[in-house]
């Protein structure tokens, strides 16, 4: 059963489920390379959290005129603007005030959250507007995923994949050497708002597959797992693409073989299970061969 | 001072570096005050002051990497973003991460970005040249290398590898010896000695007041305001050193 999930066989639905989650997968890992070379991958928490006041916004707003309020594209737009204020509001925080960035994260984290939840309480004790399955969003659910969720998806994925492609260079050249960046006349805060709006597509892209709470570990998981394999920064960001689309792929067909398993939590859980095998098994820098080497290292300072 | 009176407008037209009135302030602390700074085509210049003088702060405001409260630098009497091209910059080795995952050829190959842009393909001819870069400091062995496998000098003439690869005209560096070796510190200055005589400017910020003399042409003393600037002979004196250490160091002989 499982085979025929992987091998896209076990339904439509499930089919669409797969490619959908593989696309983000990959778009989610190529641009957490990037993040995590840039050392601020806890961004994308504050981002992704951000993005319940929209969600919730957006809904209220199409019920209000009358609307369902379930319209994906819809809610995609509420939650990039939101989670494009919260960004806004973080970068502000770090560069106006002497709070760190950890902190201003911390606080638009909750502040945003905190609403959102408010929001949502609201929108459940509402008499109609289909609301059942909002909370979906929170944690993924891909039940009733449509096909043109899966177009939004893909063509979200393939434009992400476009921007960094074509941001590689100033990216990488920012990531390692931010001072010699801004001399060569690249304008490194505007780079950053670039990088932290594709983190922001990624996270309203996978909104309906892995939710806005779990989205962080796919930008970030992959990429940490990755950079266990290799000391290339373009094979780092290639693997973590890879690491990040096997990781969409098999949570899903896992998750379409049990009527009760999250989509959403077991992709987290695979990348997971890819992250701790290259923790302790990658050549060079994972944790086992680093122990060989400490052991071999001491037999020699023994032996003299 | 003499060195201002025999300072010509042609001269100040034809400096590859120029400062003027440039006030930088971290917080309410002015870091830098009101400094200016003119440095002579072809010549070698070392920036020296006690620590927390500013010198890091001046070059970093003068290239745009900290925003300057007021006054700004010109060179060739063209703002920063018509000059770039001719510019090379060298960051003190320890603001970035030696872990970071790329190899000493890829370092160097940054230095071609200007040329390189958004698209341009990297060719051989990209590689050959950042090879040479790399013999020119003695690094060519090292260029498949993890830079985080590299000891502190050796960063160091990555770093001005790196710089050499942009071609440029103007090469700021930001305590290029803080660090190394004695054998890193006499290679890197042969390099910069060479681009002098190749009619190249070099500024440095310098720490070992000893070897300012036997290294660099002039000098530009700095304690927040400018202290004294001129060829060495003239600036470099137990007065000026007064002004900028407050009496706590002697001059040699």
């Amino acid at each position: 059963m499982l085979f025929d999930a992987l091998t896209l066989q076990l339904g439509y639905n499930a089919a669409l489920v797969a490619l959908g989650a593989s696309a983000l997968g990959l778009a989610a890992g190529v641009v957490g390379a990037f993040l995590y070379f840039r050392k601020r991958s806890l961004v994308s928490d504050a981002v992704s959290h951000a993005t319940l006041p929209g969600l919730a916004l957006a809904f209220l707003a199409m019920v209000a005129l009358g609307g369902d309020g379930r319209t994906l594209p819809v809610l995609m737009l509420g939650s990039a603007l939101s989670a494009w204020i919260g960004l806004l509001v973080v970068s502000w925080l770090t560069r106006r005030t002497r709070l760190r960035e950890d902190a201003a994260i911390g606080a638009v984290l909750s502040v945003f959250f905190g609403f959102g939840i408010v929001l949502m309480t609201v929108i459940q004790s509402m008499q109609s507007g289909r609301q059942a399955g909002l909370d979906g969003f929170l944690l993924g659910s891909t039940a009733g995923m449509l096909r043109n969720d899966a177009i939004v998806i893909a063509i979200g994925g393939v434009l992400v994949l476009a921007v960094v492609w074509l941001l590689r260079r100033p990216l990488l050249l920012t990531a390692f050497d931010e001072g010699f960046a801004e001399v060569q006349g690249i304008n490194t805060h505007r780079l950053d708002l670039a990088l932290m709006t594709l983190v922001l597509a990624v996270t309203v892209v996978g909104l309906k597959i892995v939710g806005l709470i779990l989205i962080v570990a796919l930008l970030i998981i992959p990429a940490a797992a990755a950079r266990f394999w290799s000391d290339n920064a373009v094979r780092v960001v290639l693997l973590s693409g890879v690491f990040g689309a096997v990781s969409g792929h098999v949570g899903a067909a896992l998750s379409a073989t049990a009527p009760s398993l999250p989509t959403g939590p077991i992709i987290v859980l695979v990348a997971t299970a890819l992250f701790t095998v290259s923790m302790f098994f990658a050549p060079g820098r994972g944790v086992i061969a680093g122990m060989i080497r400490h052991a071999r290292m001491r037999g020699r300072v023994d032996g003299i | 001072m003499a060195y201002e009176a025999s300072m010509t407008e042609a001269t100040l037209a034809g400096s590859p570096f120029v400062v003027r009135g440039l006030t930088v302030a971290y917080d309410a602390e002015a870091v830098v005050q009101d400094v200016d700074m003119t440095v002579s085509a072809g010549s070698m210049t070392a920036i020296i002051g006690p620590n927390g003088a500013g010198k890091s702060t001046l070059l970093k405001a003068a290239l745009g990497i900290v925003r300057p409260l007021a006054g700004a630098a010109r060179f060739w009497d063209a703002p920063l973003a018509q000059s770039r091209r001719r510019i090379a910059y060298v960051p003190q080795r320890a603001s970035v991460d030696w872990d970071f995952p790329t190899r000493v050829i890829d370092v160097v190959l940054m230095g071609l970005y200007q040329e390189l842009g958004l698209f341009r393909r990297l060719s051989a001819r990209h590689k050959q040249a950042a090879m040479a870069c790399l013999e020119r400091v003695g690094m060519q062995d090292f260029a498949e290398r993890q830079i985080g496998q590299l000891s502190g000098g050796q960063q160091q003439r990555v770093f001005l590898a790196r710089a050499l690869a942009q071609g440029a005209d103007l090469y700021l560096l930001d305590e290029p010896f803080a660090g190394v070796d004695a054998a890193t510190e006499a290679a890197i200055i042969a390099v910069l000695k060479s681009l002098r005589d190749e009619g190249r400017t070099v500024v440095a910020v310098h720490h070992d007041l000893s070897t300012v003399a036997q290294y660099f042409d002039h000098v530009f003393v700095i304690n927040r305001h400018r202290v004294a600037e001129g060829p060495v002979v003239e600036a470099f004196t137990q007065t000026t050193l007064d002004a900028a250490y407050g009496g706590r160091v002697r001059l040699s002989d």
